[in-house]
């Protein structure tokens, strides 16, 4: 349906960072006589404020969203599930001590934790991976949480243990599979507040550190040429919010799909 | 609804104590040593050994702890290593800018969320609704650091309207409010219309309409008096998001508040300030969070009067 222009825009986001290594681009190189030239017929998108191709370091930057938000999603999702998972089906002070920690975590206001974290563990992409992860697998823990709550009694995960199957095997056969569609569509609801994040992270400074590009960095470069240069600004967080857009929308329609239940909820909504 | 209240302030307090601790542990999780990274390479060993006894880091980890929520409790939360202040001092003199912002954020926020989110309602699945749901998608989408350049770009250099940075008047804080509160008028904008749309069914509206009231009437009086209960707990909830999210909007205007004070002492390594900043917008966070719950259960007289029964 009108599923294909975000498709789109994820595929080519994913092949540009991919293959931002092999085409022949020169992100790094400083071409002095080009300083903020604007979009022209050389460089489509025009030059930085040191002379450098927008274009090639738009590619390089999506190759640094793309990475983080793979890691990040990826590691959260592991850590949280696993967590939320283990801790809700032990039950008893397991679960307890678990919901007292997820709400600990919950309790740090948005990127907040993340941004002090990235500040201390000094710049550099692995430190934005494990301050992003230090804040995002508690939403995935909670989310886990409750679907084994809701799944634990129901008549074939008892059967499974009057059968004697292990604790691990019925997680893993009995309860994952059934967890999967909610959680995957938190994982790419996910990725979208990662890219934001990550380039959050750059813009204040504590993310990928020069020359590496990142699209939230050349945003905190451009905005001291806005009045001279405001491609510098425009090229960076249009290819943002074209992704975050895409990814969005791609979990609306994920969440309309795969979650039965949530669509009879809010039947009333369309 | 006491037992309930005391439920609340006990879970309140465990996480207070939670948040805290990890905001001790923070500087301790570090990798490395943390006088070396605020000093830099050149420090003499000598300053090393100062600082360290003035942080008091070369006690054991279990009496710091305790050091540290004993000062906490005198509202102490240590010194800055460079403005030489009490970092309460630093915050107090930050705290009006951040508030102010706050406040004016929260307007902007109701002005434009609520009429978008009924106006969708009413004339839901028209090209008013797609409009007004659109902005709320671009506005859920669109992170505060691109949007506050791009708002300074129309605004400021191009039409001139507001001065670009700073806090020269009361213009100045109309483009961070709006950059701020961006993200919570696309949230808040759609509980309100998907909260409108379920009291639009009501068997009291078809009644209003009957005995022959105006339809703004039934609207403003009857359908949104309604529909307002879970749109202000969504708001209550989301102000401490708002206070996280300043600290890139103060970033991009230059704004003096505490999250622009949080930036200049991470970049100039003084971490008992950014630990103080953390702790101070986390535990606004929890305490706004457990207000709104406790007025939720107050305001609704169904949770209200429900316990008295």
């Amino acid at each position: 349906m009108r599923l294909r222009l975000p498709l789109l825009i994820l595929l080519v986001w994913a092949l540009t960072a991919l293959c931002a290594d092999l085409l022949p681009l020169s992100p790094n190189h400083i071409r002095l006589e080009h300083i903020l030239d604007p979009p022209g017929r050389a460089a489509v998108l025009g030059y930085d404020d040191l002379g450098r191709d927008i274009g090639a370091r738009l590619a390089v930057g999506a190759r640094t969203s793309f990475l983080v938000s793979l890691w990040v999603v990826g590691l959260s999702l592991l850590v949280g599930t696993l967590f939320g998972t283990a801790t809700a089906y032990r039950g008893g002070w397991w679960d307890r001590v678990a919901v007292q920690l997820v709400d600990i975590f919950l309790a740090f206001p948005g990127i907040l934790l993340a941004i002090a974290l990235a500040g201390l563990l000094g710049p550099g992409i692995d430190n934005v991976v494990i301050a992003l992860t230090t804040v995002g697998w508690v939403g995935y823990a909670r989310l886990a949480r409750a679907q084994v709550l809701s799944l634990k009694h129901r008549e074939h995960v008892q059967a499974a243990e009057a059968l004697g199957s292990s604790r691990w095997r019925i997680m893993h056969r009995h309860l994952l599979p059934l967890m999967a569609a909610p959680l995957i569509v938190e994982a790419t609801f996910g990725i979208a507040a990662v890219v934001v994040a990550e380039a959050g992270l750059s813009f204040l400074g504590l993310g990928v550190q020069p020359p590496a590009a990142s699209w939230g960095a050349m945003i905190r470069d451009g905005t001291r040429y806005l009045l001279v240069a405001p491609h510098m600004v425009l090229a960076p967080g249009m290819a943002m919010l074209a992704v975050v857009l895409a990814v969005n929308l791609l979990g609306d329609r994920l969440r309309d799909r795969l979650d039965i239940r949530l669509v009879n909820d809010t039947g009333l909504r369309e | 609804m006491l037992s309930y209240l005391l439920q609340r302030l006990f879970g309140a307090c465990l996480v207070i104590f939670g948040v805290v601790s990890i905001v001790f542990l923070l500087i301790h999780l570090v990798p490395g040593d943390p006088v070396e990274i605020m000093l830099g390479e050149s420090a003499s060993g000598a300053d090393r050994t100062a600082l360290r006894t003035a942080l008091g880091l070369d006690q054991p980890l279990a009496t710091q702890y305790l050091d540290y929520l004993s000062g906490l409790l005198q509202l102490d939360l240590g010194t800055s290593i460079h403005q030489r202040q009490p970092v309460t001092d630093l915050l107090l003199e930050r705290l009006p800018a951040t508030g102010l912002l706050a406040l004016a954020t929260l307007c902007v926020t109701v002005l434009l969320a609520l009429p978008l989110g009924i106006v969708a309602a009413i004339r839901r699945n028209t090209a008013w609704d797609s409009v007004a749901m659109g902005i709320s998608l671009l506005g859920i989408s669109i992170p505060n650091f691109w949007l506050g350049p791009l708002l300074i770009l129309v605004f400021s250099l191009w039409l001139g309207w507001f001065p670009v940075s700073g806090q020269g008047g009361p213009a100045a804080v109309v483009l961070p409010a709006l950059t701020l509160g961006t993200g919570l008028i696309a949230v808040l904008s759609r509980m309100v219309r998907s909260s409108m749309l379920e009291v639009l069914h009501e068997d009291y509206l078809r009644t209003a309409r009957a005995k022959g009231m105006g339809p703004a009437r039934v609207i403003l009086h009857h359908a949104l008096r309604n529909a307002l209960l879970p749109v202000i707990t969504l708001l209550g909830l989301q102000l401490g998001a708002l206070l996280a999210g300043a600290v890139i909007t103060e970033t991009v205007f230059s704004w003096p508040g505490i999250g622009l004070l949080m930036i200049e002492s991470i970049q100039s390594r003084d971490y008992p300030v950014v630990q103080s900043c953390v702790l101070l917008i986390s535990l606004t966070y929890v305490i706004v969070n457990l207000l709104t719950d406790l007025a939720y259960a107050w305001i609704d007289p169904r949770i209200r009067l429900g316990a008295h029964a």
